[in-house]
């Protein structure tokens, strides 16, 4: 069933957009939980090996999802979702971030801007999710971030980076 | 204004010429051909994917033939390749964890 399963990622650079569309095996309000519900959000969020953990959560507009990513070597990276418009159980909208343990954004590194859109046909659910940045450096940045296995660059950590490259 | 590989692919009928361009070199004409658009306007996508790298002029005789650069098409895809595998290894993660909880919620 999987194999079937619609995955779309689409990058713009003229509009400085992704757009990526995935189908899930699964009834909307289970997708939609998966998607919201912190619990279930730190199981599967970040990839792995790195693990997501959420410090808070406020599910409402205009609240914010507090979590860090921690990294196999222990080391973590907080990250922030500042929700914008919620309709449920149809679409949310926000603007995430890079900041510290006390959610201050760290202005240094490019927000995205992206809305996901849940809709079920014969119990599969399809997310579609548009992410849009600023500038074409932004998106640029974003790629190179996710390039590089990029928390490790992004936050300076190039000494660590360069060192694992010689083992 | 800034030339790289992704504005190469990120317009339609760009993305068109290196289609038909992929299978064999072709003249500025012969590729005019395949669109209801003027000569002018395909011109203008041609030399945007050629200030791109991602297509290459090529003379034989007193024709000009257009042919793709492989390498830069590839190195396109190894940059959405990264990109797109961290967002498949997470789909993949939510797959497993929607699997699991619709089992849970079967058992009861």
């Amino acid at each position: 069933m999987r194999n079937n399963l619609l995955f779309d990622f689409v990058v713009n650079k003229e509009n400085n957009t992704i757009n990526v569309k995935r189908e899930f095996d699964a009834t909307l309000d289970l997708v939609w939980e998966a998607w919201t519900n912190p619990e279930i959000l730190d199981q599967w969020w970040a990839p792995k090996p790195w693990k997501t953990n959420t410090v808070s959560m406020d599910f409402s507009e205009g609240g914010t999802w507090l979590y860090y990513m921690q990294g196999p070597e222990g080391d973590r990276h907080y990250c922030k979702n500042d929700y914008k418009t919620i309709d449920i159980p149809k679409s949310f909208s926000g603007l995430d971030a890079f900041c510290d343990g006390n959610g201050i954004t760290n202005e240094d590194f490019p927000r995205t801007l992206w809305k996901n859109t849940f809709s079920e046909n014969d119990g599969i659910t399809m997310v579609h999710i548009v992410a849009r940045y600023s500038s074409l450096e932004d998106l640029e940045k974003i790629i190179a971030l996710g390039f590089k296995e990029g928390f490790t660059m992004a936050l300076g950590n190039l000494d660590d980076y360069l060192e694992s490259l010689k083992k | 204004m800034r030339r790289d590989v992704f504005q190469a692919i990120s317009d339609p009928t760009r993305r068109a010429i290196i289609t038909l361009i992929a299978l064999q070199a072709m003249t500025p004409n012969a590729l005019a051909e395949h669109f209801h658009t003027s000569r002018q306007a395909v011109s203008k996508h041609i030399k945007i994917l050629v200030e791109c790298e991602v297509v290459k002029e090529e003379k034989v005789g007193r024709e000009i033939y257009y042919k793709l650069e492989v390498d830069k098409m590839k190195a396109i895809d190894q940059w959405m390749e990264q990109f797109r595998k961290i967002w498949e290894t997470k789909f993949s993660q939510l797959d497993d964890i929607l699997l699991t909880i619709k089992n849970k919620r079967n058992e009861k």
